[in-house]
């Protein structure tokens, strides 16, 4: 394996616009609000940007094709700009596109922007869209919700759980994120729920019910990234690096081979073994300190937790309800309310999930900040349990 | 001559009470109410005559032993497509040579008699297929939604095997309007009911039967089976009775269970005879419109050894009640149902990409791999399994013929459906194999990983901008 990343790229500033049905805002004013805290936090001037990394999911209902729409929005000055689209890990993407650019001595400084508009389509949930040409004439014509719900029956049937027992579990994920971002105001969602609200709402996709899916919402964020030599040198402190940064891509075997049967996501477990590698990590139990995961449904969550081996395998359930990832739990996993109350605006997510462990690590996450964190992982997912994208990347602290 | 050597039919699973119908109707025609018995055969909503056709045919041909078809006939007047030949479709989604002689035979009640006597006197050498199937549409609280029903019926034309063979045939053709669609309706218009019995079957028909049985030699009296397809309840028997056939020999046009199937009717009632005669029985078969066409069969010694793999009463008992209305309604576009703007989403068919991937969109047809022997759907270049990923390496591979068990499943209520919840799931096929697709006739309940399944062709969506509609195969749960 190549020697990797680690701490080769530091973060300089990183920026995130507040989440929700943003009605008055365009895709553009998103980018401004996220870039214009970034660009401050950094200390930087627009100018001194060498190149940039825009994510984007969704053409159609949000900034159309290309780069041109950040660097139009930004003014940038006609540095390189490159689109990137890799359905729900688009964040992670764009936030790859910059560090590799930092990492191979392309950049001294580099930005990735994430951005999506998901509430102009006007109805709830996800847009409906193609999915190419060939896959629209077979597949089913299938939501998100019912794409992840049929990841609980497979995971059910692997592990033998009965259906309440499950669907508690899946609750308790819930309800401990709608806690976490009741104390964040950038969240979209920021109140509490009950167990019993969890349990009891109508379902969307059997057995996924309505707590059980993340929000749908507007939003934007934002990195600065750049070595750590130069870091120093503009006088930033208490430095934030990457630690590993991977990807990994489903080939077709998971929907047309037998040797996956359904009960988990295998990206997650070959990005995450090749990240905690790229890191040094041998116990990931007890070396992360803090998640934020893909949660786009409560069981994406739960069965994420073993897949990135934080949970022992078929053993999620307990340690779910056992309250492992809670806030005050052994390793808090969406202390800022996650893809559930931030909803996931797609281009956005994955950044805003790095943004909210790099406001842990700097001590600057208000009521919701963690004693003592040290290494943060984030897994951003693209996809459908069958047919994925699973980035993973983990920050810390520059040593 | 080729004979009969084997049939079966289709039946929609879902029969929608009439009552139901006659509730919500009688505010306008009290007169439903006299017809409201029993329950007719209605479409799921990815129903049509070409998916029916294809259920009947693939039942008729699993009770012989690979025949080998030369021709292909389908026969009907409410084909979905009126420039695509549907009949290939059904030859493609049966995986039958590209070579058949097919052919669309429509514009008339009499459209599969029509098509069984043009076989009957072709002298084709090979196995030929003659389906008839109809999926009828009427006006909303009419006596046609009253009595007619969907179905579809098919035979296996052979010279091997024959169970009934043909004795004589007799064909009349006379524009007698007793109703009529033209170009620019949807539905039919027809005519005072009594006038069509008294000029039309009664004046047509026995004109017919006497020189049939002339040119036979036979007497009426020796007449077993009388099959005179017809939505009136009482005409079989007054034609039968002119004719001097005796009343025990009428064939029910099965009104009250399953409605009457338009030109697929001959060969469902023909179907439903054959299932229990004896040798050496004869059944005059007619069908009537535009004149009449009238078969006269033989049964043979054969017909003791054979058994149709789903035959009218097995296909009968397979049912689910459906009680609403306005499902029914809204399943055959007789209202514009609002069905949100999930369902907005344009389903345009790139029909060069169609024409690429056909032989997995009709056929079913996957790969097996020759290097490593992994069976998969769909088929891509490279072999799926990981340890051997070899190029152009997969021979043919038909899974339609499958049974699989659910491997994962869901009930989706976000995305459009036109009867949610939307079913879907990872299905893993016996011998190998697994894809993800949609299950349909779902009942409530009736679901679970380790379920089992068989494959059946369906429509998968309608490009109503465009007069377009997609087929692919869905699984159903096996009882």
């Amino acid at each position: 394996m190549a020697s990797g990343i680690k701490d080769k790229v530091v973060i300089l500033g990183m920026g995130c616009s507040k989440f929700g049905e943003r009605w008055e805002s365009s895709p553009s004013e998103l980018m401004v609000e996220a870039f214009e805290e970034c660009i401050q936090d950094a200390c930087i001037e627009r100018n001194q940007i060498d190149a940039a990394w825009f994510g984007a999911g969704i053409d159609a209902f949000n900034v159309g094709a290309s780069a041109m729409p950040l660097a139009i929005a930004l003014r940038l000055n006609y540095i390189p700009v490159t689109k990137v689209e890799n359905m729900c890990a688009t964040g992670t993407e764009a936030f790859r596109g910059a560090v590799y650019a930092v990492a191979s001595g392309a950049c001294d400084i580099a930005l990735a922007l994430g951005v999506e508009k998901l509430k102009d389509t006007g109805y709830g949930g996800l847009p409906q869209r193609s999915r190419g040409l060939e896959n629209d004439m077979y597949w089913p014509n299938l939501s998100a919700p019912g794409a992840f719900a049929q990841l609980a029956t497979g995971y059910r049937a692997k592990h033998n759980h009965n259906k309440e027992d499950l669907k508690r579990a899946m609750a308790h994920v819930s309800v401990k994120s709608h806690a976490n971002g009741a104390k964040n105001p950038k969240a979209h969602l920021q109140r509490e729920i009950t167990s019993e609200q969890a349990v009891n709402a109508p379902y969307i996709a059997e057995p996924i019910g309505l707590y059980d899916c993340c929000g749908v919402s507007d939003g934007s964020a934002c990195a600065i990234v750049t070595t750590p030599e130069l870091a120093k040198s503009l006088g930033k402190e208490n430095l934030v690096s990457v630690k590993a940064l991977q990807l990994a891509v489903s080939n077709g075997t998971e929907s047309s081979h037998e040797s996956w049967d359904g009960s988990y996501l295998k990206t997650t477990r070959i990005a995450s073994q090749r990240a905690y590698d790229e890191a040094g990590i041998r116990k990931p139990k007890e070396e992360i300190t803090m998640t934020e995961v893909h949660d786009c449904f409560s069981i994406t969550e739960l069965v994420t937790m073993e897949d990135l081996q934080l949970a022992e395998e078929g053993k999620g359930v307990r340690e779910v309800l056992d309250g492992n990832f809670d806030a005050d739990g052994k390793t808090p996993c969406q202390i800022d309310g996650g893809l559930k109350c931030f909803g996931h605006p797609i281009g956005a997510s994955g950044l805003r999930m790095i943004y909210e462990n790099y406001l842990q690590l700097n001590g600057r996450a208000g009521a919701r900040q963690l004693s003592d964190p040290k290494l943060g992982l984030n897994h951003n997912l693209g996809g459908f349990p069958h047919q994925n994208i699973c980035s993973i990347s983990i920050v810390g602290p520059y040593n | 001559m080729i004979g009969i050597s084997a049939h079966s039919v289709y039946i929609p699973r879902a029969r929608l009470s009439k009552k139901t119908i006659a509730e919500a109707n009688s505010w306008f025609d009290a007169n439903l109410n006299s017809l409201a018995k029993g329950e007719r055969a209605i479409c799921n909503w990815d129903e049509d005559t070409i998916t029916m056709a294809v259920e009947a045919a693939k039942n008729c041909l699993a009770s012989r032993n690979a025949p080998s078809i030369k021709s292909l006939y389908l026969a009907s007047t409410t084909f979905p497509f009126t420039d695509r030949q549907n009949s290939v479709v059904v030859g493609e989604a049966l995986n039958l040579e590209s070579s058949i002689r097919a052919m669309d035979i429509g514009a008339s009640q009499r459209a599969a008699t029509s098509s069984l006597v043009s076989l009957l006197e072709s002298g084709t050498k090979g196995d030929a297929l003659l389906v008839s199937s109809e999926h009828r549409r009427s006006k909303a609280g009419s006596r046609s939604e009253m009595l007619w029903g969907d179905a579809s019926g098919a035979l296996l034309m052979s010279h091997r095997n024959v169970i009934a063979e043909c004795v004589a045939i007799e064909t009349l053709s006379v524009d007698f309007v007793d109703h009529y669609r033209g170009e620019e309706s949807d539905f039919d218009y027809d005519w005072e009911e009594r006038w069509i019995r008294d000029e039309g079957y009664l004046k047509t028909i026995p004109l017919a039967v006497e020189k049939l049985i002339k040119r036979a030699n036979i007497s009426v009296e020796q007449i077993k089976h009388f099959i005179l397809p017809s939505d009136q309840i009482r005409t079989p028997g007054a034609v039968a009775k002119s004719i001097g056939i005796a009343q025990e020999a009428i064939v029910d046009n099965q009104i009250a269970s399953v409605g009457v199937a338009g030109a697929a009717q001959p060969i469902v009632l023909l179907s439903k005879v054959l299932e229990v005669a004896g040798p050496g029985e004869y059944i005059l078969l007619l069908g009537f419109g535009q004149g009449c066409d009238a078969v006269l069969f033989k049964t043979t010694k054969e017909i003791v050894q054979y058994k149709p793999s789903m035959g009218v009463e097995k296909a009968i008992a397979n049912r689910r009640e459906e009680t609403n209305y306005n499902k029914f309604l809204s399943f055959n576009s007789l209202i514009e149902k609002d069905i949100g703007k999930r369902g907005e989403v344009d389903k345009q068919t790139y029909l060069s990409g169609y024409n690429r991937r056909k032989d997995l969109l009709t056929g079913f047809i996957g790969g097996k791999c020759r290097v490593c022997g992994t069976v998969q759907i769909p088929r891509e270049k490279y072999c799926v399994n990981p340890e051997c990923n070899a190029l152009d390496s997969q021979d043919d591979y038909c899974f339609s013929d499958k049974l699989g068990t659910v491997a994962t499943w869901t009930a989706d209520r976000l995305t459009f459906d036109w009867n949610p919840p939307a079913y879907f799931g990872m299905v893993q096929f016996d011998g190998g194999g697994k894809i993800m697709m949609d299950f349909t006739e779902v009942e409530e309940g009736k679901i679970d990983t380790g379920s089992r399944v068989s494959v059946h062709f369906r429509v998968r969506q309608f490009d109503s901008v465009r007069g377009f509609r997609k087929y692919f195969w869905k699984a159903i749960i096996k009882d």
